[in-house]
């Protein structure tokens, strides 16, 4: 029967048996010893058409239960434009390899330079690569870079506020790469620099990952942070919400050697988990041991201006082992996302964004506050995400929630609750949580 | 045709040195810099570390390819050529001029493992 | 293709804006953050309006070669067609919207989804277990060798820190172990480009973790003593990783666990259709045998007694590898393409992409030097012209490909042939494709001899043409900030 996908007619198989000089499809199997070619009927279902696919995906969409999301902790309900997946959906982007053609993917190339100069505004670095996997693996890459800029030094020591994901996924790569690594307990709800200092004291660090604004929601204080890693000629690295970026202190401002993180806030849907895009972005002189993809200007040999894959050398196609990483591919079109979705935003528009989940999210914490059901836990500055103490029996807070449609009031590790509010959160919805938590 | 000079030591890897007392000036052949074409970055160690014989000690690049340099001998890096961090290009102008690293040799003995100009140029011929 | 020149920075004028917000209901903003927290000097990103974006956005796209524009005969990539409805039901609201941390019981159609899409691909490639959670290949990969050490650390053998992998590799196989702490010891290839069985056996003793393989290797062959080659492994306490780069021709045919294989990852990328995006997304999902299963990195999807899915956190885990569940947009797509095969098609998918690559290699040997004349799977490597008095070489051939429509070959890959020409040809594309394909490959030969200073030269009809790539390594402008500096 006829496939879709296949566009081979009986008589183009035998016309091309012929010409390969073969009788039969099986035969261009003769190398692969005959005990091990699968003769059985596959474990799948029958073919299904367009139609009943469309079927079996609605069953599997009724499954889910729709929500109001009220909280973050890596993952953030902001507003995607339209302009966004119709743009994506263009197959001259949807359908290209990685740019290696320079001269056929001038449309990739051009977009993923924007898209670095943009991640280097946001953070306030001088460069970025074009992308890595997600938030946490790009934090782990920055561990790795920390290792080879520096040489010869095994540990890194990492904030305790991390997100409990990104410091896992950190560890993960550290435990097999050999890297030790410390944590930098907080104080108050900010990574302290006391102990950050006796840490270093201890010598043999090559760099320190610490949030801009951390797994409490509270925005870091980092002064004297910088000072006190690079007098141990370590790198700091900060892993920042790039969102965010657009009111709060950057990396580059606090003096940071590398800027890691999720760009999801930047115009990607939650999608459960992925695909996002991390990204990663550091001083000029880290260029080489940034990992990954990077596009340069250059000009063709007409003096047009065109973009280049460069610093392939530095790669694991050409390094193998040497390399410092292993990545092959980026989230180029997650990049091209943000890369559109910055362009519409711009300057003013990202601000609003922040202003507006502020608002938002300040209201939620203190219409909670004023129930009397729920404290504060730490008197530190947050911008759309914040912890509290409750009274309430957590899995009976958050089962309440859910029956009524929200979803919120995910524990921290320590008992907390966390809540969040984007600009796409109304005082209608906030309104009605509250009005849910009182019933309890 | 690769150059080659008398009074310098070859190795195998292609790298030279030129012993001045107890220094030994470790830079590429002219050869190496012919088979790499461009080279647009040099990756060095830094001052104060220590080189392997047979260890490698950094690396040259060029567009497409990346080549380990090989320590033809062992010691203490006391320089390095700072010149070639933003003209990596002078090594392909000319590969003898332009040394990498000038180490302070722990074991002048190991020399003797490497060839003189008329062997190294008789090996590269017969590597082809 | 039309050559057009501008960035999106290049398009702003203060003032303008490309956004629809809500008027703002609060009466606070983020100026009340402390001073000493905000951010001083505004991110200079672009001011344009909605149809700047649209317009700049669809003119860059007119410079980019994709799949849907045309063929890429790409080796080891395996540029397959990407099905329209498999991008419709990843954008469905009732997956897009989803929060990663919400509670197993408002998410059991995607956790069954993520169950039924692990089932499958058990199905096809005979391994017990998956993981979907690995962002792409190099990350399964990297996954894989995790999952090893792992086995071998919960068994208390901690002197496995020797991986094997053979010098045909792709590069990625030596950069994961590094990046995992093994050590990497090479075996060479016979003059077939296949595993020397004589040289990998004095390698095998009890410090060896285990050995990476592509089957069919990046030659386009099939490693046919791939059982003994696994019995040596084994008999040393070793572990055999297959690297899926290769999976497509065996697609329907032959499966990986059959072989003794006892981890896999898949580039559903590749073999499951999902379009490469210009270098990502992809998704590269790990499988294990069954003696494996508890080493698969944390969290899992498991089906409990109750008959609903949860996610599983373990202590034998390798760890973490990704911040939520893997490129659930990717294995969306993933599952379509499979549930449009079926157990039925899935049958013809291998063996018409092993016919298309067979078919090319055939009808251009006469002109392009064939260093390995045997049958091959999904692709075969070409070593330059069969004329080399012409002095025209690999790139020019690749580069004159794009002035005829078509995109290069993988070139200069694998290593062991110094002018390479690696094709991939996959089963989506027809014989009329092919045949033009052969046309104009055949043409370039002829124009090597009669005209090589146009293949010297090439491309002439695309939007840029050869580029200063020396300038941009040695000098990089990497933002739009630095070129104006440099200017």
């Amino acid at each position: 029967m006829a496939f879709a996908y296949f566009p081979h007619t009986d008589a183009d198989v035998n016309a091309m048996l012929a010409r390969i000089g073969v009788g039969s499809l099986e035969e261009l199997y003769a190398d692969v010893p005959a005990d091990v070619v699968y003769r059985k009927e596959y474990d799948l279902p029958s073919a299904m058409s367009e139609m009943e696919i469309r079927r079996c995906f609605e069953g599997l969409g009724r499954k889910n239960k729709p929500v109001t999301v009220m909280c973050g902790c890596g993952a953030y309900d902001h507003y995607q434009p339209a302009v966004i997946p119709a743009l994506i959906s263009r197959a001259e982007y949807l359908t290209a390899y990685t740019p290696y053609q320079a001269e056929i993917s001038q449309g990739t190339l051009r977009y993923i330079f924007e898209y670095q100069s943009m991640i280097a505004e946001l953070t306030g670095m001088e460069c970025a690569n074009a992308s890595m996997y997600d938030g946490a693996t790009a934090a782990a890459e920055a561990m790795m870079m920390a290792m080879a800029a520096t040489r010869k030094k095994t540990r890194v020591l990492i904030a305790d506020t991390l997100l409990p994901q990104v410091a896992e996924v950190v560890r993960t790569y550290a435990k097999y790469h050999g890297v030790v690594i410390g944590t930098v307990a907080h104080k108050d709800g900010n990574t302290d620099l006391a102990d950050l200092k006796a840490q270093l004291e201890a010598g043999d660090v090559a760099g320190v990952l610490v949030p801009s604004i951390n797994r409490f929601g509270i925005v870091e204080d980092l002064t004297g942070f910088a000072d006190a890693v690079h007098a141990q000629k370590g790198l700091l690295m900060v892993y920042a919400d790039p969102s965010a970026l657009a009111v709060v202190r950057t990396p580059g401002e606090w003096g940071a050697d590398v800027a890691c993180g999720d760009g999801q806030t930047l115009g990607i849907p939650m999608s459960f988990g992925g695909p996002y895009v991390g990204f990663l972005a550091c001083k000029k002189e880290h260029v080489r041991k940034l990992p990954g993809r990077i596009v340069g200007e250059t000009t063709d040999v007409d003096g047009k201006r065109a973009f280049v894959l460069t610093l392939q050398a530095r790669e694991q196609h050409i390094r193998r082992e040497k390399a410092n990483s292993n990545i092959c591919s980026n989230q180029s079109l997650m990049a091209l996302y943000v890369t559109i979705y910055l362009s519409l935003m711009g300057k003013q528009g990202l601000k609003e964004v922040c202003n507006q989940s502020y608002g938002a999210a300040h209201y939620l914490h203190d219409q909670l506050v004023a129930t009397g059901l729920f404290a504060p836990v730490f008197d530190r500055p947050f911008l759309k995400e914040f912890v509290l103490k409750t009274t309430i029996p957590v899995e009976k807070l958050q089962q309440a929630l859910l029956d009524g449609g929200f979803f919120g009031a995910l524990a921290t590790e320590e008992g907390y609750v966390s809540f969040a509010a984007t600009e796409r959160r109304t005082r209608e919805e906030i309104d009605r949580m509250i009005d849910l938590i009182k019933s309890i | 045709m690769a150059k080659t000079i008398e009074g310098l030591y070859y190795s195998e890897s292609h790298e030279w040195v030129r012993v001045e007392g107890e220094y030994g000036y470790v830079g590429i052949t002219d050869h190496a810099q012919q088979a790499m074409g461009n080279i647009v970055y040099v990756d060095m160690p830094e001052e104060g570390d220590e080189v392997e014989k047979d260890s490698d000690f950094g690396a040259v690049e060029s567009v497409k390819a990346a080549s380990d340099l090989i320590a033809p001998i062992s010691g203490e890096v006391v320089e390095v050529n700072e010149a070639l961090a933003d003209a990596p290009e002078l090594i392909n102008k000319d590969a003898y001029e332009n040394w990498i690293i000038k180490v302070k040799l722990s074991d002048a003995s190991e020399l003797e493992d490497l060839m003189n100009a008329e062997d190294y140029a008789a090996f590269c011929e017969n590597e082809h | 293709m039309k050559y057009y020149d501008k960035l999106i920075f290049e398009l702003s004028k203060p003032g303008r804006c490309g956004y629809s917000l809500p008027v703002s209901p609060w009466n606070t903003t983020a100026d009340a953050l402390p001073e000493g927290l905000r951010r001083t000097a505004a991110a200079e990103l672009p001011e344009v309006s909605e149809l700047d974006v649209v317009r700049h956005y669809t003119n860059l796209s007119n410079m980019n070669f994709g799949v849907d524009t045309g063929f890429y005969p790409l080796g080891s990539c395996t540029m397959k067609y990407n099905p329209k409805i498999n991008e419709e039901m990843a954008s469905l609201a009732c997956f897009k919207d989803i929060h990663p941390l919400q509670p197993e019981s408002t998410v059991q159609g995607v956790l069954e989804l993520y169950y039924n899409l692990e089932r499958s691909l058990s199905a096809i490639t005979g391994m017990a277990n998956f993981t979907l959670n690995p962002f792409a290949g190099a990350q399964g990969e990297l996954t894989g060798l995790m999952v090893i050490r792992r086995y071998h650390e919960l068994r208390g053998d901690m002197k496995r820190t020797k991986i094997i992998v053979p010098d045909s590799a792709h590069g990625t196989n030596p950069a994961s172990a590094a990046v995992c702490g093994l050590d990497v010891v090479e075996v060479k290839s016979k003059p077939d480009g296949r595993i020397d069985i004589e040289s990998l056996r004095p390698l095998l003793d009890d410090t060896i973790a285990g050995i990476m393989m592509t089957n069919p290797n990046t030659l386009g062959l099939f490693e046919s003593e791939i059982k003994e080659i696994a019995k040596l492994v084994h008999d040393c306490g070793g572990l055999l990783y297959y690297d899926g780069a290769n999976f497509n021709p065996l697609l329907g045919m032959v499966r990986p666990g059959d072989m003794g294989f006892d981890v896999l990852h898949l580039n559903l990328h590749k073999t499951f259709s999902t379009p490469h995006g210009g270098g990502g997304p992809g998704a590269g999902p790990v499988g294990v045998a069954a003696h494996l299963a508890d080493c698969l990195p944390n969290p899992r999807v498991v089906l409990g007694a109750d008959g609903k899915y949860q996610l599983l956190t373990s202590e034998t885990s390798c760890g973490r590898v990704s911040g939520f569940m893997g490129n659930f947009g990717v294995l969306i797509r993933a599952y379509t393409y499979i549930l449009s095969l079926g157990k039925e098609n899935i049958r013809m998918a291998g063996p018409l992409a092993v016919l298309n690559a067979n078919y090319i290699k055939e009808s251009l040997k006469d002109c392009y030097k064939l260093p390995i004349d045997m049958t091959c799977m999904h692709e075969f490597v070409f070593d330059g012209l069969l004329d080399k008095s012409t002095g025209i070489t690999t790139l020019d051939v690749a580069k004159r490909l794009l002035d005829y429509g078509f995109h290069a070959p993988t070139i200069y890959f694998p290593l062991l042939f110094h002018q390479a020409i690696m094709i991939e040809p996959t089963e989506t594309e027809s014989k009329e494709t092919l045949d033009g394909f052969i046309e104009v490959m055949r043409r370039i030969a002829e124009e090597a001899i009669a005209n090589p200073e146009e293949l010297h030269s090439a491309p002439h009809n695309t939007p840029v043409r050869r580029l200063d790539e020396t300038t941009a390594a040695k000098n990089p402008i990497l933002t739009y900030r630095e070129s104006l500096c440099k200017k």
